[in-house]
């Protein structure tokens, strides 16, 4: 073993020297061939400046344009070489004076495109659009290739693991040989000792454990006791959990991950979940607000992949959105073809308990949190508190009521503080324990 | 070696009884008929309705209470007609001012930005490009404008009309244009005048009829 590891290390010391080598002569290569591409972009498009262009192209076009792909507006790769500059200057400056002056080629766009005017752009110079043209006309890059320096990096981190793995491994097989040497010897012994006619001690015969339990009948009454108690606490432990769904986590027909969505992206529950402002439900948002955004996000990034959840498997997802809601990422339109998307109720009270999202999240300015748990952080969404009464309760217990800038309150309040001697009022005292409350 | 076997049943008895709460399903329940109720669950799954789903659009043609026809078409001409004559029924004051900002941090500023800018938490992901900054010259926003994109949306940008009532995309409008006015280095508009105009009355009442018409439409 030990010689293994060795030449593992003499091949690390081969492979760090090859790396810290060309650490010194990449940059030299790579500032060359930037050189060149440079050279070539300034060739083919005018003097245009790939990266201002990238910036502007950000900033304005990218809601409606993909470089690729089409959107909104049409895919702009190639549009340099399709139309002539100043046509194009004039067009992207101000497009709907040109569908107006009847200029044929523009109406031939305008119409392509279900007569959607592209906003006029008066702020942009012909050096600006230079710009953004040179930045649309890059050929799309292929995945960047893997580095090696990388590569080996992680390479070593995996063997380490590997060698961890491998030292469990000898221990354990040590033990065992251990374990087959002791019991060996003890036979030979053993043997040795029936051949020489050495008399082994015998265990001399003793009533078993079980008899002499039963015959102390002190023990057997205190255990007794012990096991009724304790069965006693666990059968209440297991009737007190019944109807109560905690870490309730049902697989959804899309796999909808609040990480990505309220977390990473920081999109306000509220967003989605409009009707929690007004009403008695805090709605599963149809799927026109999903469109909202992912009209124009049809894929994730590369970032938002995990090492449990793929790439594919998100773009697959948002496949699945747009199958329900019937739309053709082709033609950028809705085919009118759709499914419900059946989502699996989660937070679900019984029927005789009243509960008002509105009551809650604006009158009371409850953070969603409080009783939905670390949402933004739930790849996949569960039930975080119990939803009992005694849960409830406890919460009118100890919370304030909100009563700054509401005027709703401000005679109860100032009464009930009265009644009850306290400066600040909780759910409780304003009537929150009443069962008529929640229960009629 | 039989207490062994013993042993090993009850360990396997165990595990079959452990295994049995699976966090995928929901618990038991003591009595379900005081859990479930008779009638159709919200988002229930019930075979009676098309596509099995409770949730179902309205019937075509009926119409919320307390809501108002919008008379602009969804097209060019409709934007434009809306940017230069449609005007914001409700009065600049400093609680529709403190009420748009709380629904424009909900809802637009994941990608406008807080300041309105074009610079939102999603824009600066890149995940959405392109959000053009309020006080953009090529697009000169109006009041008009603004309500008309928040209604039906424009290119890439959906429409909010089902997650806000008229009223409160009207508070909104307001915010922008302060966020506007903000961005141009003007003072932004609030009306001092004490008398609220006859229509500013009538909006505050279909508000309070639509909220809670929405209450029972969920």
């Amino acid at each position: 073993m030990k010689q293994v590891k060795h030449r593992n290390s003499a091949s690390k010391i081969l492979i760090l020297g090859t790396v810290f080598l060309f650490t010194f002569f990449n940059p030299v290569f790579g500032q060359d061939e930037a050189a060149v591409d440079n050279a070539a972009v300034t060739e083919a498009s005018s003097g245009g400046d790939v990266a201002k262009g990238e910036e502007l192209f950000k900033s304005l076009c990218a809601a409606c344009h993909k470089r690729y792909k089409k959107a909104v507006g049409p895919a702009l790769f190639g549009v340099a070489d399709k139309y002539d500059r100043a046509w194009l200057y004039s067009w992207i400056k101000n497009s709907a004076a040109m569908v107006a002056s009847g200029d044929p080629q523009a109406v031939a766009v305008f119409e392509e495109y279900n007569k959607t005017a592209m906003n006029a752009f008066p702020q942009l110079t012909d050096g600006d659009i230079d710009n953004i043209l040179a930045y649309v006309m890059e050929p799309k890059a292929d995945p960047p290739a893997p580095v090696p320096g990388s590569d080996t990096a992680s390479g070593g981190g995996e063997s380490s693991g590997v060698s961890a793995n491998v030292i469990l491994a000898i221990l354990a097989l040590v033990f065992l040989m251990l374990v087959v040497v002791l019991f060996l010897v003890n036979k030979t012994l053993r043997s040795f000792a029936e051949a020489n006619n050495v008399e082994l001690p015998q265990a001399e015969e003793r009533t078993p454990i079980w008899k002499a339990f039963i015959q102390n009948q002190f023990l057997v009454m205190v255990s007794a006791i012990f096991l009724l108690l304790a069965s006693g606490y666990f059968v209440y432990g297991y009737f007190m959990q019944v109807g109560v769904d905690q870490g309730y986590q049902p697989v959804q027909p899309i796999h909808y991950s609040h990480k990505i969505h309220a977390g990473d992206n920081k999109i306000e529950c509220k967003y989605c979940h409009s009707s929690a402002r007004v009403s008695k439900t805090s709605g599963i948002p149809s799927l026109n607000v999903c469109m909202n955004c992912h009209k124009s996000i049809s894929e994730v990034a590369d970032a938002t992949a995990t090492e449990e959840y793929s790439k594919e498997f998100y773009d697959g997802e948002i496949q699945k959105l747009y199958k329900a809601v019937g739309w053709d990422t082709d033609t950028q339109a809705y085919t009118g073809d759709t499914q419900p998307v059946k989502w699996v109720r989660i937070h679900n009270l019984p029927d005789f308990a009243y509960f008002n999202h509105s009551q809650h999240v604006s009158v009371a300015g409850v953070e969603c949190q409080t009783c939905h748990g670390p949402v933004e952080e739930m790849e996949i969404m569960y039930q975080h508190a119990p939803l009992t009464m005694g849960w409830c309760i406890n919460c009118h217990r100890e919370t304030n009521v909100k009563v700054a800038d509401n005027k709703y309150y401000e005679k109860i309040h100032k009464e009930l503080s009265k009644k009850y001697g306290v400066d600040q009022l909780t759910a409780a005292q304003m009537g929150g324990l009443e069962c008529g409350k929640c229960h009629y | 070696m039989k207490n062994t076997i013993k042993i090993l049943a009850a360990a396997v008895v165990m595990i079959c009884v452990v295994s049995c709460k699976k966090d995928s399903k929901p618990n038991y329940q003591f009595m379900p008929n005081m859990y479930e109720p008779l009638s159709y669950e919200t988002y229930g799954d019930y075979g009676i309705f098309p596509g099995g789903q409770e949730a179902m659009l309205p019937a075509e043609g009926s119409i919320p209470r307390g809501w108002m026809p919008y008379d602009f078409k969804n097209s060019q001409e409709g934007y434009l007609l809306a940017k230069d004559t449609l005007k914001n029924p409700i009065r600049y004051t400093k609680e529709n001012e403190d009420a748009g900002k709380e629904l424009y941090d909900i809802y637009c500023a994941i990608c406008h930005g807080g300041k309105g800018d074009g610079k939102g938490p999603l824009v600066q992901r890149e995940k959405i490009l392109g959000v053009p900054s309020y006080d953009d010259i090529g697009r000169a926003i109006t009041e008009g404008s603004i309500y008309h994109v928040m209604y039906y949306g424009i290119n890439s940008m959906g429409s909010y009309a089902s997650q806000t009532n008229e009223h409160e995309r009207w508070q909104i409008v307001q915010y922008v244009q302060k966020l506007k006015a903000d961005l141009e280095g003007k003072t932004p508009r609030i009306d001092t005048d004490a008398t609220p105009t006859v229509v500013e009355a009538k909006v505050e009442e279909e508000h309070h009829e639509s909220t809670e018409d929405h209450s029972n439409a969920h």
